[in-house]
């Protein structure tokens, strides 16, 4: 029997943070593995180098705060960030791209806020956004899928030489569906006529489209949200309130000037939304705690998402708008308390009478 | 009925089953007894015995000190040994002051009040007098004492006596087996209390996790339309007065306030019987039904127990332990407290006594904070337990103040589905602690001030005296006392009103 | 250019102006901060702070002359108003060392001399002269005046005792133990 060195309770459940991460990673797979199919041997190179160093620089961080390293790789909290920077990247990008990405990501966005749980912004996304900015023309070189085993789709040596040695095949590249209708919008072609040339509906669900190396297959996406809200790891409030908010946007001004805005269900299902509703503006650490508070940063998501997609210069928006309400999750945090048992929301105690 | 949602809440693994089957046991008499004065909220008993007196069982040893106080009864017959410090059963393992009784094995009753023949025609005040004159305490786990609680007729319009069978504390099942054995003496008593209180509905609340409780004790209300048994949502913590009385009533307690002010007053179902024991026989609360479980202990029972007995002769009767226990637990899983030593003895508000192993606690080293919110999600209070605990942790107790740490009634539920297993209810606990000794420090900080500045008003209107007087006989040459020793005339008893500042 | 110059000259004496006319018709006319923060000390001028009395120690503070952890009778309480009033931060770890005590008098060494009675700003002691005197523990708040008066040295400082009524949890120390490797030094 111990001396009472802690108080109650004296029973726990069985939750963790490693088990947290590893279904998160689980409900992952099925999308990355579809792209790893459709995006060939370079993609999975790229996906190793950027996981490879998210590893080491987590390591490297816990060294220099002399903590063990041993116990911050085994909570898969940097695997995870890892996976989720290299869905983020165009798939046939070199390895220096993964590599810097992971700097990023792990060490400023996370270690120098103060490690695990202390991150003001995703660090994925800011790895993602730092190497967007930075490197605008490797970050926006798409390609069309080149199924595994099809004759298009590189050999070890040709995908050695994608990732490591930075010889981009010319003839593959191929623009994004946002980017390319809004190089048509800026070239006076409307969006009703441009979008014709982007792929149906059908393969946008599927993933048959250029993106990034994990983004495009929204129901392979959609399957793995749902896995993780069976889990109750993540609820409905921040996805849906994202997706719906976008989907609204748009398919209120496509409503209006359908030859300046795209619909609603191009919207949803291009870019990133699928991927970034599910499982980059879910991320515990930086999104809002309080079912309200989710609420409104999704809503906040979403409109940024469609108001970057449409007015500033890049055609993708999930990114940026991501990490603009992460820097208001303390805020909404702040405001979107839940009222405390008898008390009104403004912490007063309730009146008495009313049954 | 309809019932109402409660906010929040987990569902624990509940691990009944190690007792739900065990009828009560008695335990057999012990060679001592160890009954603390202060079994209860509010003063401790004054006692009445010294080593050596004889006393029988039901014999008052020690009376209750002011009107939140309560009595403590011989719970055997036998003699005195000694009015001496004891461990309490509490974290701390500080000791109380507790009357030995050493039993002569006769188990002789004293002479015992009157029964009331009649009770449902007795004047509410006398059955008031009867309960508080039993020892009679919520016997829940809170032990506050049942007859303040039984008065609040008086002051109060009442609707509804709600009493609380749900026990949804995991491994507890003595709130369980007694309503399942002894179903007509809880509805008897319930029926004094309502008439006592003036109510005219009565409510049992049981957790749906106890069919046969409910069956049972619907069977035996049937023949009192007053009477309702409800069976309400197994949801941790269901048991929680303030969150009972949400689900029946849908009406939310407000802060600083009592459920009485709803109408409702709620009792705990043993409280009920205990009730009925003081009424129709006169006999004062000496004994009460104890879960002793956890996997740690080799045969989990439910035990009916002399008020004082040591847990470790508890532990003794179910065979010992069949493995070391991590922790010996006062009370259930949730909100029982640690205990620091086995030679503490049963008290009125022991619910339970368990011997849990580490894979039963399933503790783990604390992890960062992830966020996840979980705690969030899951208090019943609407409070935010991560922000609290991270405030705390800074010791800016101030800042867990203004978001209610004060409000959060260590359910637990927030340390238990934590994924990073951080000790939040541990935090809160430690701030409650401080922010009471800091209240407590200003109040005498105060007191002290108003004690300074009326002596040196009265320095002053002494000197002032001295001085008249002097001037009076300023002819002689004046030998009074010297000027310097201002205070001392003072010296003996405070005046009143200084004692008024005490 | 010259639009910009003027506008902004103008824009600077304006403004400038109403800075002095604010500064001279909303002056505030005394330190309010000596009487409030004496208004916090105990006041049972027990000199432990080093100063003669409570006002004395309150001055020193509005003047940023003294620390705020000095008032030990006043305990953790004072010590946390008067750093929230004076915007500091309290460093307790002095304090922390040192609890609430309260004084005891040995009543076999008492020969009933009244000094110390005379010297308790509470009236916290009671006795008469040529009588053994006792404390009353809820009323002294630890100065420790009377024990330095005391002849025959009958008074002790001794530890307000923790109890049941006063036992809470300790601070948990999981982190402790976690920050352990942060702070070891570099070299």
């Amino acid at each position: 029997m111990n001396i009472a060195t802690t108080s109650g309770p004296f029973t726990h459940g069985y939750n963790t943070v490693q088990k947290t991460m590893i279904t998160v990673l689980l409900a992952l797979a099925p999308a990355t593995l579809f792209n790893f199919y459709l995006f060939g041997l370079p993609s999975i190179l790229l996906f190793a180098v950027t996981v490879g160093s998210c590893l080491a620089i987590e390591a490297g961080c816990m060294a220099l705060a002399g903590k063990p390293a041993k116990t911050a790789l085994s909570d898969y909290s940097a695997t995870l960030t890892g996976w989720l920077l290299a869905m983020s990247l165009p798939p046939w990008a070199p390895w220096w791209i993964g590599l810097l990405g992971a700097l990023f990501a792990i060490a400023l966005a996370k270690h120098a806020f103060g490690g695990l749980g202390q991150n003001v912004f995703n660090p994925a996304m800011v790895g993602r956004t730092a190497m967007l900015v930075s490197f605008p023309v490797v970050m926006t070189a798409w390609i069309m899928p080149h199924p595994l085993f099809s004759s298009g789709s590189p050999g070890l040596a040709e995908a050695i030489a994608i990732t490591f040695g930075g010889h981009m095949p010319d003839t593959v590249s191929a623009a994004s569906a946002l980017g390319y209708i809004k190089t048509e919008l800026s070239r006076g072609i409307p969006v009703t006529q441009s979008m014709a040339k982007v792929p149906d509906l059908m393969d946008m669900v599927l993933g048959y489209r250029a993106g990034s190396l994990g983004e495009t297959s929204a129901i392979f996406i959609l399957a793995g949200g749902l896995f993780l809200m069976s889990k109750r790891i993540i609820s409905w409030h921040i996805p849906l309130s994202l997706m719906g908010s976008l989907f609204v946007m748009a398919a209120l001004f496509h409503a209006v000037d359908p030859a300046h805005y795209a619909s609603g269900i191009f919207h949803l299902m291009s870019g990133a939304t699928f991927l970034g509703a599910f499982f980059i503006a879910t991320d515990y650490v930086t999104s809002p705690v309080s079912k309200k508070g989710q609420i409104v940063f999704g809503i906040g998501c979403g409109l940024l998402t469609w108001l970057i997609r449409n007015f500033a210069g890049y055609p993708e928006g999930m990114a940026f708008a991501v990490l603009l309400m992460n820097g208001l999750t303390p805020i909404i945090d702040q405001y979107t308390r839940p009222r405390a048992f008898g008390r009104d929301s403004k912490g007063e105690p309730l009146p008495l009478g009313k049954p | 009925m309809k019932l109402y949602p409660i906010r929040g809440g987990i569902h624990p693994e509940y691990r009944k089953e190690l007792t739900s089957k065990k009828t009560i046991v008695a335990l057999p008499l012990p060679l001592a007894l160890y009954i603390p004065l202060q079994q209860h909220i509010g003063a401790p008993a004054e006692v009445l015995v010294k080593a050596g007196d004889l006393v029988k069982k039901g014999q008052m040893i020690a009376r209750s000190q002011g009107v939140v106080s309560s009595p403590q009864h011989a719970t055997t017959s036998g003699r005195i040994t000694a009015v001496t410090q004891v461990a309490a059963p509490h974290p701390s393992g500080l000791p109380q002051t507790t009357v030995v009784l050493e039993p002569d094995g006769k188990d002789e009753w004293a002479d015992l009040p009157e029964p009331f023949a009649d009770p449902f025609s007795a004047d509410a005040h006398a059955i008031h007098e009867r309960v508080a004159q039993s020892g009679i305490v919520g016997m829940g786990g809170a032990a506050f004492p049942s007859a303040v609680k039984l008065n609040l007729g008086t002051q109060k319009k009442l609707e509804i006596l709600l009493l609380n069978g749900a026990e949804c504390e995991p491994y507890l099942t003595c709130d369980d087996r007694v309503m399942r054995e002894y179903p007509n003496e809880i509805i008897d008593g319930a029926r004094i209390m309502a008439h006592a209180l003036g109510t005219p509905r009565v409510i049992i609340a049981i957790e749906q996790n106890k069919p046969q409780a409910i069956e049972i004790m619907t069977k035996a209300a049937s023949a009192f339309a007053e009477i309702k048994v409800i069976g309400v949502p197994v949801q941790y913590p269901m048991g929680s007065e303030r969150h009972l009385v949400q689900a029946i009533t849908g009406r939310e307690t407000p802060a600083r306030k009592l459920t009485a002010d709803l109408g409702v007053v709620v009792h705990n179902v043993s409280t009920a019987r205990a009730v009925h024991h003081a009424v129709r026989f006169g006999r004062p609360l000496v004994a009460r039904v104890v879960t002793v479980s956890g996997r740690a202990i080799r045969e989990p029972k439910n035990i009916l127990t002399p008020i004082g007995a040591r847990i470790a002769d508890l532990v003794e009767f179910c065979g010992g332990f069949a493995q070391r226990p991590e922790s010996v637990v006062n009370g259930g899983p949730m909100m029982g407290q640690p205990l620091a030593s086995l030679d503490a003895p049963v008290v009125k508000g022991t619910s339970g006594i368990l011997a849990l192993t580490a894979e039963e606690i399933n503790n783990r080293p604390t992890n960062s904070c992830i966020r996840c919110g979980s705690c969030v999600t899951i208090c019943p209070c609407g409070l935010s337990p991560l922000d609290m605990a991270a405030y705390i942790r800074k010791d800016n107790l101030e800042g867990a103040a203004k978001l209610g740490v004060m409000d959060c009634f260590s359910c637990g539920s927030c340390s238990y589905v934590c994924p990073s297993h951080i000790p939040l209810v541990h935090y809160f606990n430690y701030a409650k602690g401080m922010l009471k000794d800091l209240e407590n420090e200003l109040r005498k900080n105060d007191r002290v001030k108003n004690l300074a500045e009326v002596r040196v008003i009265r320095i002053e209107k002494a000197n002032e005296a001295k001085k008249t007087a002097l001037a009076a006989r300023k002819p002689a040459p004046a030998t009074t006392a010297p000027p310097s020793n201002t205070g001392e005339t003072k010296a003996a008893p405070p005046t009143p009103e200084e004692k008024a500042d005490a | 250019m010259l639009v910009a110059v003027v506008s902004l000259t103008v824009m600077g004496i304006v403004l400038g102006g109403l800075l002095g006319v604010a500064a001279r018709f909303l002056a505030v006319e005394e330190n309010p901060l000596e009487e409030e923060l004496k208004a916090m000390l105990p006041g049972s001028q027990c000199g432990q702070c080093g100063y003669v009395g409570c006002a004395q120690y309150a001055a020193a503070l509005a003047k940023g002359e003294a620390s705020v952890t000095l008032c030990s009778p006043g305990g953790k309480a004072v010590i946390e108003q008067l750093a929230k009033k004076l915007g500091v931060t309290a460093d307790l770890s002095e304090h922390e060392e040192k609890g609430p005590e309260y004084a005891f008098i040995k009543e076999d060494m008492c020969i009933g001399c009244t000094r110390c009675i005379r010297e308790c700003s509470t009236d916290a002691i009671l006795g008469a002269n040529k009588l053994m005197h006792t404390v009353i523990v809820d009323v002294c708040h630890g100065c420790g005046k009377c024990a330095k008066v005391c002849p025959t040295d009958a008074i002790i400082m001794i530890p307000v005792p923790v109890t049941l009524a006063n036992w809470h949890w300790p601070k948990p120390e999981v982190e402790q133990e976690q920050n352990k490797p942060e702070v070891a030094p570099a070299h």
